[in-house]
């Protein structure tokens, strides 16, 4: 049976075709499609926010044995809108002496470079908003956006606790883009391109589940721990540590205005999600892809999905590490494995493995990634050692000098 | 037509932040002018196709340096008020060395010769930078690399703890 019909890319290219019957110009109506593409992906992006904090709170429920949300709609999965309602209704308050141009400005540039970020994502082959070919480097730009939102919010509220939460976000944000670009740049080396569309198609061999992440696990490994601390989520959500700083840089945000953060937060995660599906899990390919392309748009959300329950799992199960234990395991074992890794793999690749036996080179880049992964370990458990314990005796003893 | 008013609108906003940066009394409000100017430079950059410039100027400028220049603005609390003033002793020789600059770049422009090409840019134009850096540009970008190592080492060797 051929299923080849069922594909979303001929769809877009029908929609353009009848707007040129219409009477556009073929250009005209490029421009009309992007506009359409934007404003699907708009609306796609800010209505999945509802289902993805339905399902986080699941999640972390099932995981501590609670019932999360179950009163509101079957399963409780219209929750999210009543809360979205009460947000609405809230008073909309702007503290004394907050600057009010940077105060308001700040949750709508938290918002919107999440929502670039769509704009490459391929949800199946060669359906994507714009296949630039500095697809990686455009994601990493707009987390540098995201950082400048969250230091105007903790600047422009007026408050010591924002404040605080604002230089965090500096300090975490900034460290950790570097482990997170390296360890994206891993598979762009492989791939030979840093088109989105171009990862997920390089990733097709073994009847679509060559993935990189069969090869290169520890390089999946920084980049998973970098996503954590770039998407502020537990462990690394000291930006909104409530027992440290109240609520970090949104303390005094009410109402939309806070839920605005509060959608750029989820939103993120989907977006980290799907990168990691993207770049690590082969993104749309999968078996049978070939024939039947709608499968794709399946597998992208199968992988995308599992990343966020990945993420809401250890959001739900680990405690919040410490500003310094945080700051550590970025400078003193993320980088410096991240860099290892980088070169070791650069030079497997030029060794051109794959001329002797077509495993070998998958072979020998499964070796390195082992090797760094124990490397990591070990590293992990020197650099996050805390202080010595102290000796037994509570003081020591004057000994007279000779 | 459509990619001139873009370019007019794109150059104008870039214009106002570059003068709100100047101009602004505030100086976290400077800064944040400053990232606007950067932005709109950025917005240039893709206007021209040229992705992988305009994303490198997003980056750098904005992801690194605008927000190391906020970050130094926070942390030095008696700027942040608005009695900061704009001037200090040296306001007449930066006027003057000012208007220098701007007689040389005058001069510079009238001078030179731009050129341009009607060719498209090349599809794999990330590729061509890549090749050229560590080809014909090889010693240029590895200068460039020690100079940013010397100045990390340098900027740690200034901000470590002295025991003596």
């Amino acid at each position: 049976m051929d299923l080849s019909f069922l594909d979303l890319y001929p769809l877009g290219q029908l929609f353009l075709d009848a707007l040129v019957g219409m009477g556009f110009t073929p250009q005209a109506a490029k421009v009309i499609g992007w506009f359409v593409g934007a404003v699907i992906l708009l609306l796609f992006g800010i209505n999945l926010v509802i289902g993805l904090i339905w399902l986080e709170r699941k999640i972390a429920a099932r995981i501590q044995n609670r019932l999360g949300p179950n009163r509101v709609g079957p399963f409780g999965l219209l929750q999210t809108i009543a809360d979205a309602l009460k947000l609405l209704t809230k008073e909309d308050i702007t503290p004394f002496e907050a600057d009010r141009l940077t105060y308001n400005l700040a949750p709508a540039l938290a918002v919107f470079p999440v929502l670039m970020a769509f704009a490459v994502i391929p949800f199946a082959d060669r359906v994507i908003g714009s296949d630039i070919n500095v697809g990686v480097l455009y994601l990493i730009a707009l987390g540098a956006i995201a950082t400048t939102a969250t230091l105007m919010a903790g600047w422009a509220s007026n408050n010591k606790f924002a404040l605080v939460g604002g230089f965090r976000t500096v300090a975490q944000l900034l460290s950790y883009e570097i482990p997170l670009a390296m360890a994206m740049l891993i598979p762009v080396m492989m791939a030979g391109t840093m088109r989105m569309n171009g990862l997920a198609q390089a990733q097709g061999q073994f009847w679509g589940l060559g993935w990189y992440v069969w090869v290169l696990p520890a390089a999946f490994l920084i980049f998973l721990t970098a996503v954590l601390a770039e998407g502020e989520r537990a462990p690394f959500d000291l930006l909104e540590a409530e027992s440290e700083i109240v609520a970090g840089f949104n303390i005094e945000y009410s109402g939309m205005k806070f839920a605005w953060f509060f959608l750029g937060f989820f939103l993120n995660s989907f977006v980290l999600s799907a990168i990691a599906a993207t770049v690590f899990l082969g993104g749309w390919q999968g078996p049978f892809v070939e024939q039947v392309p709608i499968l794709g748009v399946v597998y992208f959300f199968g992988k995308t999905m599992f990343m966020y329950y990945v993420l809401a799992w250890i959001r739900a199960t680990f405690p919040r590490v410490r500003v310094d234990q945080m700051m550590d395991l970025c400078w003193k074992v993320l980088v410096p494995l991240a860099l290892v890794l980088f070169m070791l793999v650069a030079i497997v690749l030029k060794l051109n493995l794959s001329a002797i036996h077509p495993v070998a080179e998958g072979a020998a880049l499964l070796l390195v990634n082992i090797v760094v992964i124990a490397l990591g370990t070990w590293m992990m458990g020197r650099a996050l050692r805390g202080p010595a314990p102290l000796a037994k005796r509570a003081f020591t003893p004057e000994i007279p000098r000779l | 037509m459509a990619l001139q008013a873009i370019f007019l609108l794109v150059s104008a906003f870039t214009l106002l932040m570059a003068l709100g940066a100047v101009l602004a009394r505030n100086l976290f409000h400077a800064a944040l002018f400053l990232v606007g100017a950067f932005f709109g430079v950025s917005v240039l950059y893709f206007l021209l196709e040229a992705e992988f410039l305009a994303i490198a100027q997003i980056i750098i400028y904005i992801g690194a340096i605008a927000t190391l220049i906020v970050f130094a603005i926070m942390l030095s609390r008696g700027m942040m008020g608005p009695e900061a003033g704009q001037h200090n002793r040296y306001a007449p020789f930066a006027a003057l060395a000012l208007f220098f600059l701007f007689l040389l770049v005058a001069w510079l422009f009238n001078i030179a010769r731009f050129e341009y090409s009607e060719q498209a840019v090349a599809p794999d134009a990330i590729a061509q930078i890549g090749r050229a850096f560590v080809t014909t540009y090889v010693v240029p970008f590895e200068v460039a690399s020690i100079l940013l190592v010397v100045a990390l080492i340098g900027a740690i060797m200034l901000a470590r703890e002295r025991t003596s």
